[in-house]
């Protein structure tokens, strides 16, 4: 009873704040800081922010609660971060996916219904193959499939659309190849896809590095090449699939933080300087190490050029597998 | 494995780790029992605390817990007729049919004993074997997991105390429901209307209040029942050991089937104790008292959902696969305490992994007698009058529907569907295939569409793998089964 009575206080005290008036500068945080994160508690997206959120706590001196807002592939989180009063008492965790939902049709919002304040996490995706398979190389691979015929293949490590699927499809085209020279399985997130590729239900995966490490180390599966401009320092024996094909071409997941649109450039910078706080305690650091999490801090407009460019890249690779709407 | 055991005691046995486990089983009965609020939103609360614990106290928090919840889910199903969570909603007719026989004691004791008995079970094949048993659970593709989900379908067909025309009839409701949200495979929105809020689905915990709890509640006022002598719920343990003995068979039956599904990455807890009610029933020389007060039943169905809990670990430690909701965010703890999941870590830290499964047997032997003291606690509730519970029930299901994605959709969904129920209900069409639906007929419709796209649309790749094919000839059976008995009785009809 009494926890009942709590969490309608909590969610009352939620909503006041919510309708409250944008305020000024000097009065942040006024109140709790709310975070939305779009994925269920439990997820790596869900681990960061409660991470970050804990010690933002301390830095601010008020209340962060973490609410996890999932359904309808993110767009329901994203969209409440977004729709949010930008006074700066709402804050939220946007991923990669807020470049894709609007190209899949499932809603208008996009990477402009945001302040941007920091990106703070960037997963390259890799690809791998079972540990038993023929390929020994990225060029072994590519080989076998420029001989495949379409479909023969089939992938998994992602939703339809995901980002694990566009990494698979934005590789064979830039190899030149149609992207549906790979049949695409969907999966319920890296795992699943990772497991069924051990199982020997399909031929290769394309999940991010620490997503893969359990598998990897127990000699299930290798990565042949990880998809980002230099190589990983969790990973330095796996070569970029640039340096190891000649063909350009780089993805990953990335999550960072956002404010709803419209906030005070104040007020964002003050959130901002606090969470650049976060980001440089030791607590932080030695968490996203310890789960393989690359960590970087790009801020303001940096991050919007970031979010730009990634939208620009999601788009074009979604209309060649034919998933874009428009 | 033996210098692991010696080194792991002084890590479990300290007052430390007594103060936290009795801390978080308390938190773990409170949530287990309040209607709404589910076992997995335990362990997601309990998180960031755990970022400023010892590896081993950490994951000894969320065994405890999890473990709790899940037994204490049958207290508010046993006395109000409200499951706590999925697993309960198997024998809920059972539970509900012995309170009302004035034996809520004897069912309650059923529950703590069989749920402490499947929990033992499941943590020592967990201590003995589970590098080796992982490495077999990762045989099982989309292929098998159809069949394996479709054998958990058939379940509501044999599950049916009434009509089996009604029971399919509430499946396919069931299934209907399902369907609502995107489509998992092809991402395409089904049912919506356009609403955001549906393209997630319909959110599967306010669809199991509003289903069992509504209905529940709009007959209390409608029937204003007087007050139904309900026994004393404290006479959990007498007669309790001859039963027990009696059903070791199930005892045995249950703790195996839940400790295998529970191991399998795609299944958990809820399908473990549907298929083990089940595969009971099957067997049962008097299935024709199942939904209905059901003593063996019960037994074999309890073991299983807490077996399976543990059973869930196997992937997670050996190869960071969630088995279910509670381990995905186990698996995250994990790494975050350099615990990183894999067959390494059996050897590089082999006392630390032998201390945290000690710590599931210390769990699941803390259920008897906390599980008797929340018992004593929550009877209180029965000596209430029906109609004055109504209100704070009401409460109480409405803050988990809204809770579980904090919005108001939840609450919608539930009422909506609870009127549903009451209506089917009141016209003799059984819930619980319609639950059973809406909880596997995601996983049934994935795994098919997956494995046609695999097989290049061949119906003939669900039948190549060995695993598979045994599956598949399982189904069959059961399917067929029923057909040819009636086939049967029909001609001796005929010629007599």
């Amino acid at each position: 009873m009494k926890m009942t009575r709590q969490h309608f206080l909590a969610g009352l005290a939620a909503l006041m704040t919510s309708v409250a008036l944008p305020a000024a500068a000097a009065d942040w945080p006024d109140g709790p800081v709310t975070m939305i994160v779009p994925w269920g508690a439990g997820g790596g997206t869900d681990a960061t922010a409660r991470m970050i959120g804990s010690i933002l706590e301390e830095q601010i001196g008020v209340p962060v609660p973490v609410q996890n807002r999932t359904g309808g592939s993110g767009v329901i989180g994203h969209a409440g971060i977004a729709d949010a009063a930008p006074d700066g008492q709402t804050i939220g965790v946007a991923t990669l996916e807020i470049g894709t939902m609007h190209h899949l049709g499932l809603t208008e919002l996009d990477y402009t219904g945001y302040t941007p304040l920091g990106l703070y996490n960037a997963d390259p995706a890799a690809i791998f193959v079972q540990d038993k398979s023929d390929y020994a190389t990225i060029s072994d691979l590519l080989t076998a499939l420029n001989a495949a015929s379409d479909g023969e293949m089939k992938g998994s490590g992602s939703a339809q659309g995901g980002v694990n699927h566009l990494a698979l499809a934005g590789m064979l085209m830039a190899a030149g190849m149609p992207a549906s020279r790979v049949t695409w399985v969907p999966s319920e997130g890296a795992a699943p896809g990772l497991q069924d590729l051990a199982a020997g239900g399909v031929a290769v995966a394309t999940a991010s590095l620490p997503e893969a490490a359990a598998l990897m180390e127990a000699g299930l599966i290798r990565p042949l090449a990880v998809f980002s401009n230099d190589r990983l320092d969790i990973a330095p024996d796996v070569p970029t699939f640039t340096e190891a094909t000649g063909h350009e071409f780089a993805l990953g997941s990335w999550r960072g933080l956002v404010a709803p649109a419209g906030l005070d450039p104040a007020v964002a910078d003050k959130i901002t300087a606090a969470l650049g706080a976060v980001v440089s305690d030791p607590r932080y650091t030695e968490f996203m190490a310890q789960r393989g999490y690359a960590m970087q801090w790009t801020t303001g407009a940096d991050f919007e050029a970031f979010m730009t460019a990634s939208d620009d890249r999601l788009g074009e690779t979604l209309k060649a597998v034919g998933l874009a709407s428009e | 494995m033996f210098e692991n055991l010696m080194a792991a005691l002084p890590l479990v046995f300290t007052w430390h780790m007594a103060l936290i486990m009795l801390a978080c089983a308390t938190f773990g009965l409170f949530v287990g029992a309040v209607p709404g609020l589910s076992a997995t939103m335990a362990t997601a609360m309990l998180v960031p605390i755990t970022f400023f614990m010892d590896p081993v106290p950490a994951i000894a928090a969320i065994v405890t817990t999890a473990a709790m919840a899940i037994f204490a889910s049958d207290i508010p199903a046993a006395l109000v007729r409200i499951p706590g969570t999925a697993a309960s909603a198997a024998y809920i007719n059972d539970l509900d049919a012995m309170t009302r026989q004035g034996k809520v004691g004897r069912a309650l004791g059923i529950s703590v004993t069989a749920s402490a008995i499947g929990g033992i079970f499941g943590s020592l094949v967990l201590m003995v074997a589970a590098p080796q048993l992982a490495i077999v659970s990762l045989n099982f593709t989309s292929f098998e997991y159809f069949w394996l989900a479709l054998l958990g379908l058939s379940a509501a067909v044999m599950l049916g105390s009434g009509s089996i025309l009604k029971s399919l009839m509430a499946l396919l409701f069931g299934l209907m429901i399902a369907s609502i949200g995107m489509d998992t495979t092809a991402g395409f929105p089904r049912f919506t209307f356009g609403s955001t809020t549906l393209l997630g689905g319909v959110a599967f915990v306010p669809a199991l209040i509003g289903m069992f709890a509504i209905p529940e509640l709009i007959r209390t006022l409608v029937n204003r029942d007087p007050v139904v002598p309900v026994g004393n719920p404290l006479r959990m343990f007498a007669g309790l050991g001859g039963l027990l003995w009696r059903s070791k068979t199930n005892l045995a039956r249950g703790s195996t089937i839940g400790t295998i599904i529970g191991i399998l990455p795609g299944a958990g807890s809820d399908i473990g104790s549907w298929i083990s009610y089940a595969v009971s029933k099957r067997f049962s020389r008097t299935p024709e008292k199942y939904g209905k007060g059901s003593e063996t039943g019960l037994v074999e169905a309890c073991a299983a959902n807490n077996s399976a809990l543990s059973g869930a670990y196997v992937p997670a430690m050996v190869f960071g696969i969630p088995g279910d909701s509670i381990t995905a965010i186990v698996i995250g703890v994990l790494y975050v305490k350099g615990l990183n999941p894999g067959p390494m870590v059996f050897l590089t830290s082999g006392d630390q992994i032998m201390a945290i499964f000690l710590t599931f047997l210390i769990a699941n032997i803390m259920i008897v007698p906390l599980g008797l003291l929340a018992v004593a606690l929550a009877s209180q509730v029965l000596r209430v009058p029906k109609l004055a519970l109504a209100a704070p029930i009401l409460c109480f299901c409405i803050v988990g529907a809204y809770s579980i994605d904090s919005a108001a959709s939840g609450v919608v969904i539930m009422l909506v569907l609870g009127l549903f129920a009451y209506l089917m209900e009141e016209n003799g069409f059984p819930v619980a295939p319609a639950i059973l639906g809406i909880v596997m007929g995601l996983l049934v419709e994935r795994n098919f569409v997956t494995s046609l796209i695999k097989a290049d649309s061949s119906l003939l790749g669900f039948f190549e793998r060995p695993i598979a094919a045994g599956l598949a000839v399982l189904v069959l059976i059961v399917w067929i089964t029923p057909v040819m008995l009636w086939l049967r009785g029909r001609r001796t009809e005929v010629r007599t």
